[in-house]
């Protein structure tokens, strides 16, 4: 277990430096920084201006030793539209995006865990049909689009809720069932499978031999070894939630992580998009690293894989 | 993530509603794809031509609405049902052009991991896992606004972002393939690797491919509305569905049709190939590897 334990944080750390490296790299695709940063009606000399400040005239692998080597300390760069440093922006958002994140993995695993569990236990049947096809529908709902659906119906007709903003709490309901809505289906059809797994598996037998309730077999004994990989999955989810509520922030504008990457995309301010890139990916790799570190403790099987 | 897309659901109770969902999903496809080629034939105007006395004119079932422009007309009075048509053209060309770029990819890349396996594999892995954990949408609108908006940077990036399931898929089905007695025989009879790769595996995996395609289709078509709806995808005035919803956005509290029909076009295409995807996946999954 300690050699797959060593392989997989070896990996962690080698994908980390990866990402650095993409999200440095990506900035810099457009050729010319300077350029893209002074806009079209800039002229040489704007450029040149700007190409001395901000360090783009050094050689790239310069600039880049010089970007990672700070980020390492925590020291993003500073923002060109703030003027203030890119980490304590991020670190001001961050809890907005992740409320976000966890509301909508709650609402997906409320919604997603019954719904598998009730279609694994009439396996085949009508019921089973309608709730796969109430996945795939969830999969084609476009997420924008479901949130102005939701602005016009929830908040407009109904005034059920508010329709942007985060004044109160409920304003993370309607993004978060939104955000919600592209986990289901997977959430869904990952605890249907196993959970059919489990209830034909010998101890169930057993355990409906001895007379046990089917509440308590489906709940207590099914359930149990159907949740491992709705666990990992949940944790995957929730990395592909973050990166994910750029749309949805945007739209209900929310002031998270998302949206700052959104308004810092327009308004060319690259520091702090290669530092969003670079912080949602190492909350990603975070996660899925403890979600495999969580299987391998908890499941015997996976130690030796 | 592997596990779920190879899994094949048990056999049906109730083929007659599969097989009836499948073909619904065949003949959505078909339709869009029809529109999509024919919509200058049948477009009732020119998608782009601007009419500032008509803006906002409400499609014909609803009260103000005309036989003339049958899905009403947008704010600059640009005639809908013709946008839509032209619409159907970008979706579809992002979708199949967005595949062919991630499925050769994707498919490269898997075939050779879990056909060498060891360090190769490693390495497949390695660029798997990376790719996973790059923020999708993020990157992609990055790449946009830094390389300048049209439909072919649209399609390359997204190409270049969506290949991590055709490579998980192809790695794990080569890897099944690799071990069966047809590849051993082929490897006595002196055949070369290029051979093997492509004429014993790839023809033997492809059917979970094709299943993998549809998916990916499905999600480049939602992720280039969603990049447009930002305004990093297609440029306008071009009638992607989604920069349509962005246009509709400021008038959809007293004009909800504006948003309503193209987000019923996107979600209803996207389900069409959803629904053959999943019925390619019961019918293929008769013959699949063990």
């Amino acid at each position: 277990m300690l050699r797959f334990l060593f392989r997989r944080a070896v990996l962690a750390v080698l994908v980390c430096l990866t990402v650095l490296v993409i999200s440095f790299a990506l900035t810099r695709l457009s050729g010319d920084l300077a350029i893209s940063i002074a806009g079209p009606n800039a002229t040489v000399q704007d450029i040149e201006i700007i190409r001395k400040n901000y360090g783009l005239d050094r050689p790239l692998p310069v600039q880049f030793v010089d970007w990672a080597a700070h980020a390492a300390q925590g020291d993003l760069g500073r923002s060109y539209l703030y003027h203030a440093p890119v980490a304590g922006l991020i670190k001001d958002r961050l809890p907005i995006t992740l409320t976000l994140g966890l509301t909508g993995l709650c609402i997906a695993l409320c919604v997603g865990i019954p719904l598998g569990i009730i279609a694994a236990m009439r396996e085949g049947s009508a019921l089973d049909k309608a709730i796969g096809l109430l996945a795939l529908f969830g999969q084609a709902m476009p997420s924008f689009w479901l949130s102005l659906v939701l602005i016009i119906w929830l908040g407009l007709n109904l005034q059920l809720l508010p329709i942007s903003g985060i004044d109160t709490w409920d304003g993370y309901i309607m993004p978060g069932i939104v955000l919600a809505f592209s986990a289901i289906p997977a959430l869904m059809r990952l605890t249907r499978a196993g959970m059919i797994d489990a209830l034909s598996s010998d101890y169930i037998r057993t355990a409906r031999a001895k007379g046990l309730s089917s509440a308590r077999i489906v709940l207590k004994h099914a359930l149990r070894n159907a949740a491992m990989p709705v666990v990992s999955i949940a944790a995957v989810q929730l990395g592909f939630m973050l990166g994910g509520s750029i749309v949805i922030e945007a739209i209900f504008a929310l002031h998270g992580v998302g949206y700052l990457a959104w308004e810092s995309i327009s308004k060319n301010d690259f520091p702090v998009v290669q530092a969003v890139v670079l912080i949602l990916a190492l909350i990603y790799i975070t996660l899925t690293l403890l979600a495999d570190m969580m299987n391998a403790v908890l499941d015997p099987r996976l130690r030796t894989a | 993530m592997s596990a779920s897309i190879l899994s094949v659901p048990r056999r049906s109770r109730l083929p007659a509603v599969r097989h009836l969902a499948t073909a619904l999903g065949v003949l959505i496809v078909g339709m869009v794809l029809v529109i999509a080629i024919i919509a200058p034939l049948i477009a009732p105007h020119d998608p782009f031509a601007q009419d500032l006395n008509l803006r906002l004119v409400p499609p014909m079932w609803m009260e103000g609405g005309s036989s003339l422009h049958p899905f009403g007309t947008d704010q600059l009075g640009r005639d809908y049902l013709s946008r839509l048509f032209y619409g159907a053209r970008i979706s579809m060309t992002i979708g199949i052009f967005t595949v062919i770029t991630s499925g050769l990819i994707g498919i490269a890349l898997g075939v050779v991991g879990g056909y060498f396996g060891g360090r190769v594999d490693d390495v497949v892995m390695f660029l798997i896992t990376c790719r996973l954990s790059i923020p999708l949408i993020l990157v992609a609108l990055t790449v946009v606004a830094l390389i300048g908006s049209s439909l072919t940077v649209v399609i390359l990036t997204l190409g270049l972002l969506l290949w991590e399931r055709f490579a998980v898929v192809a790695r794990t089905t080569t890897m099944q393939v690799r071990n069966l007695d047809y590849i051993a025989a082929a490897q006595a009879a002196g055949a070369s690797r290029t051979h093997i790769v492509l004429r014993e595996v790839l023809p033997n995996i492809l059917t979970h491919l094709v299943v993998v395609a549809t998916l990916e289709m499905a999600l480049a078509i939602l992720l280039e509305a969603a990049l447009s709806f930002l305004g990093l995808g297609v440029p306008p005035p071009l009638p992607s569905w989604g920069l349509m919803i962005a246009e509709g956005k400021d008038y959809m509290f007293f004009s909800p049709w504006v948003i309503m029909i193209p987000g019923v076009a996107l979600f209803v295409l996207v389900l069409g190939i959803n629904l053959m995807g999943d019925g390619l996946r019961d019918l293929l999954g008769a013959g699949r590897i063990q």
